[in-house]
């Protein structure tokens, strides 16, 4: 359909990526840009980013060595803790960023959609901390199965709307979210939580959390003396990935595995493997690996982790599994339950559910790794607000 | 009363079209329907009589699973289509048979035309006897290529301005509109609105300087004082939502009866400004 080189326009990683949106937004949207390219040159913002990390989100975070993991594989495995974040998981790194970004822009309105919450909580977070208002849309579903991420978004002060139109999770949380940005874009700024949408998002939520990369890459020379032989993170939108990724791009002997749902299995049809499945398309103002039908209508994801619940991904990841920089591997909803306790009983650690499926995936490689291998695993989140989600699904009351 | 005739459809409709609008000192009422809602029978029957309605150009809708530009009517509309099986396909399949006495513009998201392939989807609307197209996610300047690609078709590609549109941009947006220049009357996203946007006027100027191509505007447009107002500013007047309501509450000869009563009162006031 298009040449490898792909359209001469910024904003794209090789044909993938662009700013399809409907016109109101485009001139918001070369707003955000110009003011993204000021302050990505601007080292007082870079100051005022990394002071609010270390001060309040509690950076940089650990990468701890996971011996019992290890032996179980077969390898040395290191564990990136973005658990151990404000908020518990990496989506903080993004929304410190914007939301330092949005003040520059004078804009005192924040919107925001989420899936599993986390991202919402997030923002609610910033915005709590820096006195805006803040609404997040969430589909109803997701609402049902995070509830306790709903009353703590409430408890920072935020607006929760639930979403109850198509499939009433992320995919059409951000349509929500969307709507209300054409509606109110002259007073609020739109803080998408991945590395989606249309450009510059991709780009500037990747240089929000490529401190996650930055750290573990250092840490990691330090600690062991060598770059690892793989880095593995779950794949959704992307952001935690690309975060990781993005320090080890230039490493051409580390390997990048980024992990998908596959949800009942990728033959089951039920699953959320846009990369490993899916075809490019434009959904949500990027073009991009999508999963659709053959009419070009955007397929229902599915995934047990909510945040993984997304039919599309970002256009990097599109771009590097092209280019064969990344491989892009799937897992079951089974494998990342499986990987959930036992990373809890192994390291005492219990993982989001979405960062489960980053573990399930080393898991599955137990006994098949050379000696000594050496690998660090993303892990984006910590797991509190899943376990009444998998207690109730193992028939304990919530 | 309205633009066209079975037998002067073709590539150049939507030009002849607004030329009898100017001499006639009318403007143009462009109803959108969601094509396949509430069903083909109800699409085949408007586009039969959209003439008799009033209406001078058809804005015929392509669901599509993830209308972000759409308000809440068009949104359930096209999501009730998609879950009875309409297709781009079918909506090309049943402009072909429907022969419809005005021009009808494809008004639809670019991930279907994608789907089809671009130029494959151009062939297939110029044989359907579309007059026009336009792909409300793919602004000015965003994909040159697919933009190359429709706009060499041989099918007016029409552009939208927005009111966050800065003057640089709109002159950008007037150079490469083709057929007519739609301009988005309040920001938000489509469905009826209580007041227009007050310096509409003002908005419609800036587009005529830009641009000799006519000039429709749509979004918000809920009834005849309304469609009045905006005809003696504008070239064209679009209404959506509120058409799309009444063909889902009641029949199609509802949104016929009610398109009447916006295109006299349209005529009422282009005539009351002469």
């Amino acid at each position: 359909m298009r040449g490898a080189a792909g359209p001469a326009v910024s904003g794209r990683f090789g044909p993938f990526g662009g700013r399809y949106a409907p016109e109101t937004l485009v001139p918001a949207l070369e707003d955000l840009a110009r003011a993204y390219d000021e302050v990505a040159a601007d080292r007082g913002f870079w100051e005022e980013y990394e002071h609010l990390l270390a001060e309040y989100v509690g950076r940089p975070t650990p990468l701890s060595e996971a011996p019992r993991l290890g032996e179980t594989v077969g390898g040395r495995v290191y564990l990136k803790r973005e658990d151990l974040n404000h908020t518990g998981a990496h989506k903080i790194n993004n929304t410190v960023g914007q939301v330092l970004l949005a003040r520059r822009l004078g804009k005192r309105r924040i919107i925001a959609e989420t899936g599993a919450g986390q991202h919402g909580v997030a923002t609610a977070t910033v915005c709590a901390r820096f006195g805006l208002e803040c609404v997040v849309y969430m589909g109803e579903e997701d609402m049902a199965r995070q509830a306790l991420n709903v009353y703590r978004m409430r408890l920072l002060g935020a607006e929760v709307v639930g979403v109850g139109s198509g499939t009433r999770t992320l995919k059409d949380a951000t349509n929500e979210a969307m709507r209300d940005w054409v509606t109110h874009v002259d007073t609020t700024h739109y803080i998408i939580g991945s590395v989606v949408g249309p450009d510059p998002y991709p780009r500037m939520v990747r240089a929000f959390q490529a401190v996650i990369g930055r750290e573990a890459r250092r840490q990691c020379l330090e600690s062991c003396g060598r770059l690892p032989d793989a880095v593995v993170a779950c794949v959704g939108g992307g952001s935690n990935a690309i975060g990781i990724f993005s320090a080890f791009l230039g490493d051409a002997a580390v390997e990048l595995v980024g992990v998908e749902a596959a949800g009942e299995g990728l033959e089951s049809g039920r699953h959320a493997a846009s990369l490993s499945r899916g075809a490019p398309g434009v959904l949500h103002g990027s073009y991009s690996y999508l999963l659709q039908d053959a009419d070009g209508q955007v397929a229902p994801a599915h995934s047990i982790s909510a945040g993984l619940d997304y039919p599309g991904v970002g256009p990097e990841h599109a771009a590097l599994r092209d280019s064969g920089r990344a491989r892009y591997v799937a897992v079951t909803d089974a494998q990342a339950l499986d990987a959930f306790h036992r990373l809890a009983r192994l390291e005492g650690l219990i993982p989001a559910l979405e960062s489960a499926h980053a573990v399930a995936w080393v898991l599955a490689q137990a006994g098949g790794w050379a000696d000594g291998k050496l690998v660090v695993i993303n892990l984006s989140g910590r797991g509190d607000k899943d376990v009444a989600t998998v207690a109730s699904l193992e028939g304990m009351p919530a | 009363m309205g633009c066209g005739s079975p037998t002067t459809l073709s590539e150049g409709a939507l030009a002849g079209c607004w030329t009898g609008l100017r001499t006639a000192g009318r403007a143009a009422l462009v109803p959108y329907i969601t094509a396949g809602h509430p069903d083909w029978n109800a699409t085949r029957v408007f586009l039969g009589a959209a003439r008799d309605y009033g209406a001078d150009i058809v804005e015929l809708g392509v669901p599509w699973s993830d209308p972000v530009a759409d308000g809440r009517v068009i949104q359930a509309s096209t999501h009730a289509a998609l879950a009875a099986g309409v297709t781009l396909r079918g909506v090309l399949d049943a402009l072909r048979e429907a022969r419809p006495a005005v021009p009808v513009v494809l008004f639809t998201y670019l991930n279907p035309v994608l789907a089809m392939g671009p130029s494959r989807f151009l062939e297939a609307a110029r044989e359907a006897g579309a007059a026009g197209i336009l792909v409300v996610d793919l602004p000015v300047g965003s994909d040159p290529a697919t933009e190359a690609a429709l706009q060499a078709g041989g099918l007016p590609l029409v552009r939208l301005v927005a009111p966050t549109t800065p003057p640089p941009r709109l002159a950008r947006i007037a150079a490469a509109s083709q057929g007519f220049v739609y301009l988005v009357a309040r920001l938000g996203v489509t469905g009826a609105s209580r007041a227009l946007a007050a310096d509409l006027g003002d908005r419609v100027a800036a587009v005529r300087a830009a641009t000799s191509l006519p000039v429709a505007v749509g979004f918000g447009i809920g009834g005849p004082e309304q469609a009045a107002a905006v005809a003696t500013l504008a070239d064209g007047v679009v209404v959506g939502s509120a058409v799309v309501e009444r063909m889902e509450a009641g029949s199609v000869a509802a949104a016929g009866a009610w398109l009447r009563e916006l295109r006299r009162a349209m005529d009422l006031a282009r005539a009351a400004r002469a």
